[in-house]
């Protein structure tokens, strides 16, 4: 094919816009896009620009882009990115709908046309069309394409003639937002109300669109490129397994489409043509649309002129990189110029043919939220993803179930058996996350497919797939012959399920499986159903006849990856599985990487030398190690999903590389870690670990309150509290030992002090410390959710000289041989060690790019034998303090998970990060608050409403806002408190009256919130709701004192005039 | 409970095997007619459709493999056949729906192949035989339910006659000219293997249509004063229809002609130049061609094991399209005469319909008008 060595377009240099921290809605996928189009434009000669806040990114290794702007993702910040830089172009559609908005609000600021810079891809029109809801509607009826009846909404009252009207239920859905934030179905004029005032308020043009119900009819995604030729390809077309009504995002979705007809399939994908090329999309857009069930009838519902995550899952289950091509594209490439990385000798120009079956299953923050409703509807809740290959879709199914890593191998359920008739029939009917098991369950019972397929508006097809597994469930408890297993197998059941049902252990199973030869093969996914070969990497297994993993003559290593993104196991975990392959690889072996999140960076084709998109269980992974015949296993950098799985693999007979599994054991297990702590003479808060509610209680007594409450097992601060008082402790103790009688609860005494916390690497012998960081809220609040200084600011030197001793100390009792995370609490010149883990930690990106050391590369090379001295770092090694401070703030998606409080505490509920980075503290600090969203209030008044407990140091700070002109309301006791010492503050009610707290907040009459809440389990109802009403409003809502004094000394600097401008992030120095 | 008993897909069931010339013998289970069925074995890539597949008459004298590995899905009905009757000889699948779901599905496909007796297998690991042909090339196979031995069924399939030799053209062209009259300009089809879609798109744009048999000399066609001759798809070797290539030859002056597929080899041959076989044939609904032209790529519907070979075409043919993925000649126009012809397939079914723009440009041609209504996916910008 022709290939100019110049683009078309003749840019040169491009700015490239990320989509920020990782919030409900916007994942890892933007990572995964981003990166592979920054890769993609270099490949073409342009210099790459990049601003993203979120460090915990590939994207922003400064290896991604020519200059890696580590900055708040504001016009205010980006404008002054462009003035610097002056790129020709900007590409905003990487960046998901952060991306988008910015590009839209820049443009509309006249910065890009001030500076000549072009909006390359989708055009600002087709922006506005795609999002804007009365002008999509325009123009989808121009473009001859139907789209549900509806009206553009900016009041309340408009909404409700609407509904009158067409009758309810109705669609609410904002324009400019992102996963329907906002949004929802509204079944009666009052739910309509309510949410036409959210959705009205999270639109940033102050406006909804009310539309018709289509609740219930199939709902097809199609992915469309365009070139500026008008060459138009589908990618894939992908089927909603749950009907119209659930968020695309919360939906489990199969690719390709199986239950439409080639007729609907074609249908679709010519309406899909004619809108890409009716909005002069040049580069990729998705495109949703809901099918009638019983006809060809059909109405566009969506369309998003950006990659997205919808586009992530395409590329995936197909092969075609989708944000690749569409950087090309938008630089003036034609499809047909652009090669098919896949096959490497065809072009970018066809549609891939799929010889397999993807499911993807979202997966829920349920588990953090116990409050919270499981229903799912318009607005998206899920926190990431799985996705699974199977040669059917019984098996991909199940292997997708498997990979959510959340208990459950398959559609048993333990809690199904106990829902009543009525529980049972309502989860089939209501969408929740629970609703696959209640299929199955419902099957079980002897309810007829097509009374489910009624209930649930499934389509009878899948009832029918769940079944079949239900039916061979069926025949295993009844036989257990090779026949049945072969068929069990077949379908996708994992040993587990097996062995449940046969009443015996997974490895009995496995015996009977091997005695038989029953075991899987490995297939590539290749973009063209085999038709041609394939330079693609990329495997997934299935129980079938011909294996295509190709034999390999150097060393293979598995690095087992995170699996789906969850509150507490994010994104960060795949910057370190990232980086360990490539570790591996430049050292000349094979780097086997093993995950199932389609959004990922690490499951880009091109990443690992070989790619196993599976489920990370023990069976799932034997296969591959078996199948490699891989010399090692790397269980370190997939967070805690592959440090579970050490055990359970090194019993099995794999080589962990790297600290021995007893060490990692050492270092989980609460009772076994304190006992090393005493015996190596490391101070830490006196505990206990208690098995019931008398023992608990005995423990209280003898330690003194306030505690520490948690499971010996943890994930992220899981079920962890501070308890105050006997009752608030028996309450969680009872709470804990239903849940999971056979884990003891741990009692710490609560130290309320000055929380740090290091990342570092050692052989056993020798440490490489890049540095403390230290946390600004005070312990008690998780270290996920906390802000995060590097380095730490407030450290006497015999305090820093302390926990380097503690650090290397516990590295060589526990013989650390890779990365060794430590949380520390100081108090009053004492270094307390709060907990150890023995792998890499959510922090490891921050900590690498803020202390410019590339921690992953030093860590596989020691757990590949080598030693800190062979590298290099003989002894102790602590990196000085580098020129700039770098803080890392908390970025929660509160918004989205409805009735939610969000508050600070011990148990994480942060979905995300961003960095901020400068030479003076107050500074990082702005650009991190900033960062993550936390605005400068144009309103100089603040409302307080303090617990008892923390009123006394609240005054000080009080005094400080009044000193920079904030005028304080504050509620009942507060006001009276705050009079009593002599700060000017005006008493607002909680409830009743005029003038409430609550209504200041909705009527935005103050610019941020400091409600600090009483401990326990059970906040009281006003601060609930306070800290809701400040939430929606976007204000500032600090629940820790500790945050607002960080906010008030930005505030008090930028009074001051001391916050510099951004500048290129600093180099990160290769090892 | 007997939920068991629907549990599918697995080794219940009459076995059936697959046996290639080349000693390949796969294992499965029998979704269509007992006894056995032998043909040329191939696969299309092609996700949707399978209705459409099993009706092409361009399948004649096939074993069809379908790389996507559930079929069946959305049941059978018939209404979306491409002509009167299946066609393809055998068919192979991975997975075979037997409790299909959709508003105007009648029955299953494993009730509907033995109805129409056809000899089907599933429970294949397609994709290890689609490799196996793509590394091979295409083979002769058989299908078979009966207890005899892999060797019987192996030496039975290299005994079968080679596809090229066949005049399959035969068997599926109509027997007599059929009149599907409308209001517009009369067409001639020389019916090699004709399929709705191309009727219904002449249709559309208002053609009197005349769908004639496959040895409908040149002067008959005349005889009818059409405005021009449709060449359609069909099945087998171009090199054993020397007297269809002789009548074209004989239209060169005489009409605007369009070929498709088939009908595309029938005028390169008409023209002078060669054709060969493809080493395993491009079928499925995803094969990119360039137009020369204008630039732009379509995504076109494929079935075919034969291509006009370009070093032997005479100067006064264009090539006017290209495959993306080898290469090969998809579109051909004499550079004086109105003769045009696709090697693939522009009215698609299954597969896209990015195509259907070529009768517009038809209808042009011919003098008569294009489409009135919308075309499935219009090129707007197409000039």
């Amino acid at each position: 094919m022709p290939v100019s060595s110049v683009p078309a377009s003749g840019i040169r240099k491009v700015l490239v816009i990320g989509s920020g921290p990782i919030v409900i809605g916007q994942a890892a996928e933007f990572d995964y896009s981003g990166s592979q189009a920054c890769r993609s434009l270099s490949e073409e000669g342009v210099e790459v620009v990049l601003v993203n806040s979120n460090p915990a990114t590939i994207m922003t290794d400064v290896e991604t882009a020519d200059r890696v702007y580590i900055e708040p993702l504001t016009v205010d910040f980006l404008t002054r990115v462009l003035e610097q830089e002056r790129p020709q172009g900007l590409l905003a559609t990487l960046g998901g709908q952060t991306g988008l908005n910015l590009a839209v609000a820049l443009a509309e600021s006249g910065v890009l046309d001030r500076h000549g810079v072009r909006l390359l891809g989708t055009p600002l029109s087709a922006i506005r069309q795609a999002e804007d809801r009365q002008e999509f509607k325009n123009a989808m009826l121009s473009f001859g394409e139907p789209v549900p009846e509806s009206v553009v909404a900016h009041a309340g009252e408009e909404a409700r003639a609407f509904a009158a009207r067409v009758g309810y239920p109705v669609v609410v859905r904002p324009a400019y937002t992102l996963g329907g934030t906002g949004g929802g179905i509204a079944a009666d004029s009052r739910s309509l109300e309510e949410i036409v005032s959210l959705g009205l308020s999270a639109s940033r043009i102050h406006q909804v669109l009310v539309e018709r119900s289509v609740v219930g009819w199939k709902e097809i995604e199609y992915e469309v490129m365009r070139d500026r030729l008008g060459t138009c390809i589908t990618v894939c077309n992908m089927e909603n397994l749950d009907p119209m009504g659930v968020h695309t995002g919360d939906s489990i979705v199969i690719a390709p489409s199986q239950t439409l007809t080639d007729r609907e399939y074609q249908m679709l994908r010519n309406a899909s043509l004619r809108i890409i090329r009716g909005l002069g999309i040049e580069g990729g857009c998705n495109i949703q649309f809901a099918l009638d069930p019983r006809s060809e009838r059909y109405y566009v519902i969506e369309v998003n002129p950006r990659v997205s995550r919808s586009s992530a899952l395409a590329s995936k289950a197909t092969g075609y990189p989708i944000a690749r091509v569409a950087a090309k594209i938008a630089l003036g490439r034609t499809l047909d110029e652009i090669r098919n990385a896949v096959t490497g000798v065809t072009s970018a120009a066809f549609e891939p043919a799929l010889d397999y079956v993807v499911m993807k299953i979202p997966r829920w923050p349920f588990d953090k939220f116990p409050q919270a409703s499981r229903r799912l509807g318009t607005q998206m809740q899920a926190t990431g993803e799985t996705m699974a290959i199977g040669r059917s879709v019984e098996e991909a199914l199940l292997k997708a179930i498997r990979s959510l890593d959340a208990g459950t191998d398959g559609l048993l359920y333990p809690p199904a058996a106990g829902w009543s008739r009525d529980d049972l029939r309502r989860r089939i009917a209501e969408p929740c996350d629970e609703r696959m098991y209640a299929l199955a369950e419902g099957l079980r019972r002897g309810m007829p497919p097509q009374e489910i397929a009624d209930l649930s508006q499934i389509d009878l097809f899948f009832i029918h797939k769940i079944a079949n597994i239900v039916g061979i469930e069926e025949v295993l408890r009844r036989r257990r012959d090779p026949e049945t297993l072969r068929d069990a197998k077949r379908l996708g059941l994992a040993d587990r399920t097996i062995a449940r049902l046969w009443g015996t252990a997974p490895d009995q199973v496995r015996e009977a499986r091997q005695a038989q030869g029953i075991a899987p093969v490995f297939k590539v996914v290749d973009t063209c159903a085999g038709e041609f070969p394939a330079a693609t990497p990329y495997y997934y297994s299935t129980y079938a006849q011909e294996d295509e993993v190709p034999q390999s003559s150097r060393p293979r290593i598995v690095v087992l990856g995170s699996g789906p993104i969850r509150i507490g196991q994010g994104i960060e975990f795949d910057y370190s599985s990232v980086h360990a392959v490539k570790a591996l690889r430049a050292e000349g072996l094979d780097a086997i990487l093993i995950n199932n999140n389609p959004e990922t960076v690490s499951t880009d084709f091109d990443v690992a030398s070989r790619l196993y998109m599976e489920p990370l269980t023990e069976e799932d992974v034997l296969h591959v190690v078996e199948r490699e015949r891989a010399g090692g296993v790397i269980v370190q950098v997939g967070g805690q999903t592959g440090l579970n799985l050490a055990g359970p693999l090194a019993r099995a007979g794999v080589r962990i590389l790297g600290t021995s599994v007893d060490s990692l054991d050492a270092s989980e297990d609460r009772g076994r870690f304190g006992e090393l702590l005493r015996r190596i003479g490391i101070p830490h808060p006196a505990g206990d670990a208690v098995r019931s509610v008398e023992e608990g209680k005995a423990a209280a007594e003898r330690l003194g309150y306030p505690l520490l409450v948690r499971p010996s097992y943890v994930l992220g601060g899981r079920g962890m509290e501070i308890v105050t008082t006997q009752a608030e402790l028996v309450q969680y103790l009872e709470a804990a030992f239903e849940g999971e009688p056979e884990h003891p609860v741990l009692i710490d005494v609560y130290v309320d002090g000055t929380e740090v916390e290091i990342d570092a690497v050692s052989d056993g012998e020798a440490l490489y410390l890049p540095g403390v960081m230290e946390h600004v809220e005070r312990a008690g609040v998780h270290s996920g959710d906390s802000l995060a200084v590097f380095p730490a600011q407030h450290l006497a030197p015999e305090e820093m000289e302390q926990i380097v001793s503690h650090t290397a100390a516990i590295a060589r009792a526990l013989q650390v041989k890779g990365f060794l995370n430590i949380q520390f609490v100081v108090k009053d010149g004492t270094v307390y060690v709060l907990e150890a883990n023995l792998r890499s930690s959510r922090t490891v990106p921050f900590v690498s790019k803020a202390a410019g050391a590339h921690l992953v590369p030093l860590a596989i090379r020691v757990m590949l034998g080598a030693s800190l001295s062979d590298l290099g770092y003989p002894g102790i090694t602590v990196l000085p303090a580098p020129a700039r401070i770098s803080v890392k703030a908390p970025v929660f998606s509160s918004e989205k998970l409805g009735k939610l409080d969000v508050l600070l505490g011990p148990e994480m509920t942060s979905t995300g990060e961003v960095m901020g980075q400068d030479t003076s503290l107050a500074g990082a600090l702005y650009r991190a608050l900033a960062g993550a969203g936390v605005t400068v209030p144009d309103e100089r008044a603040l409302l307080a409403s303090i617990a008892d407990r923390d009123k006394p140091e609240a005054l000080d700070l009080l005094r400080r806002f009044e000193g920079l002109g904030f005028t304080v309301y504050a509620t009942d006791d507060t006001a009276k408190f705050l009079a009593a010492h002599g700060v000017r503050a005006i008493h607002v009610g909680k409830n009743g009256g005029s003038q409430t707290a609550i209504r200041l907040v909705l009527e935005q009459a103050v610019g941020l919130v400091i409600n600090t809440p009483t401990r326990g389990r059970t906040p009281g109802r006003t601060g609930f709701a306070l800290r809701r009403a400040a939430f929606e409003r976007h204000l500032p809502c600090f629940t820790s004192l500790d945050t607002a004094a960080a906010f008030l000394d930005v505030l008090q600097a930028m009074a001051r005039r001391e916050i510099p401008l951004p500048r290129a992030a600093r180099e990160v120095s290769p090892l | 409970m007997a939920l068991h008993e629907h549990t599918q897909g697995l080794t219940t069931g009459h076995p059936a095997r697959l046996a290639l010339e080349d000693g390949l013998v796969l294992e499965g289970r029998a979704i269509g007619a007992r006894g056995w069925a032998g043909g040329e074995v191939v696969f299309t890539t092609a996700m949707t459709g399978y209705e459409e597949v099993l009706s092409d008459p361009s399948y004649r004298g096939q074993l069809v493999t379908m790389a996507y590995p559930l079929i069946g899905n959305y049941g059978v009905s018939g209404a979306a056949w491409e002509s009167f009757r299946p066609h393809v000889a055998g068919f192979i699948v991975s997975e075979a729906a037997d409790r299909p779901h959709h508003w105007h599905s009648e029955r299953t496909l494993a009730q509907a192949l033995p109805q129409w007796e056809i000899v089907g297998i599933a429970d294949v690991d397609t994709r290890r035989l689609v490799r196996h042909l793509r590394t091979y090339g295409l083979k002769r196979g058989v299908i078979s339910t009966e207890a005899v031995s892999d060797e019987v069924l192996v030496a039975r399939a290299g005994a079968l006659p080679d596809i090229g030799t066949l005049d399959l053209v035969a068997a599926v062209s109509t027997q007599a000219a059929q009149h599907v009259p409308g209001p517009g300009p009369r067409i001639a089809v020389l019916d090699c293997g004709i399929k709705r879609g191309i009727i219904e798109h002449l249709k559309q744009r208002g053609c009197d249509v005349w769908v004639l048999p496959h040895r409908t000399p040149a002067d008959a066609m005349l005889e009818l004063e059409p405005a021009g001759v449709v060449l359609s798809p069909g099945p087998g070797d171009p090199k054993i229809l020397p007297y269809q290539v002789e009548q074209v030859r004989r239209l060169w002056e005489r009409l605007p002609i369009f070929g498709i597929c088939l009908g595309h080899q029938l005028i390169g041959r008409a023209s002078g130049a060669d054709t060969f076989k493809l080493p395993f044939g491009h079928r499925g609904s995803n094969h990119p061609v360039k137009d020369l032209e204008t630039g732009r790529v379509c995504v076109t519907t494929q079935n075919h094991g034969y291509a006009v070979d370009e070093g032997s075409l005479p100067k006064e043919m264009m090539v006017t399209h290209r495959n993306l993925n080898d290469g090969t000649v998809e579109g051909l126009r004499h550079r004086r005469l109105p003769i045009v012809s696709v090697q693939y397939h522009p009215e698609g079914r299954p597969g896209p319909h990015d195509s259907g723009y070529l009768f517009d440009q038809w209808m042009t041609m011919i003098g008569g008008r294009p489409h009135a209504g919308s075309s499935p996916a219009p090129l707007a910008t197409r000039g």
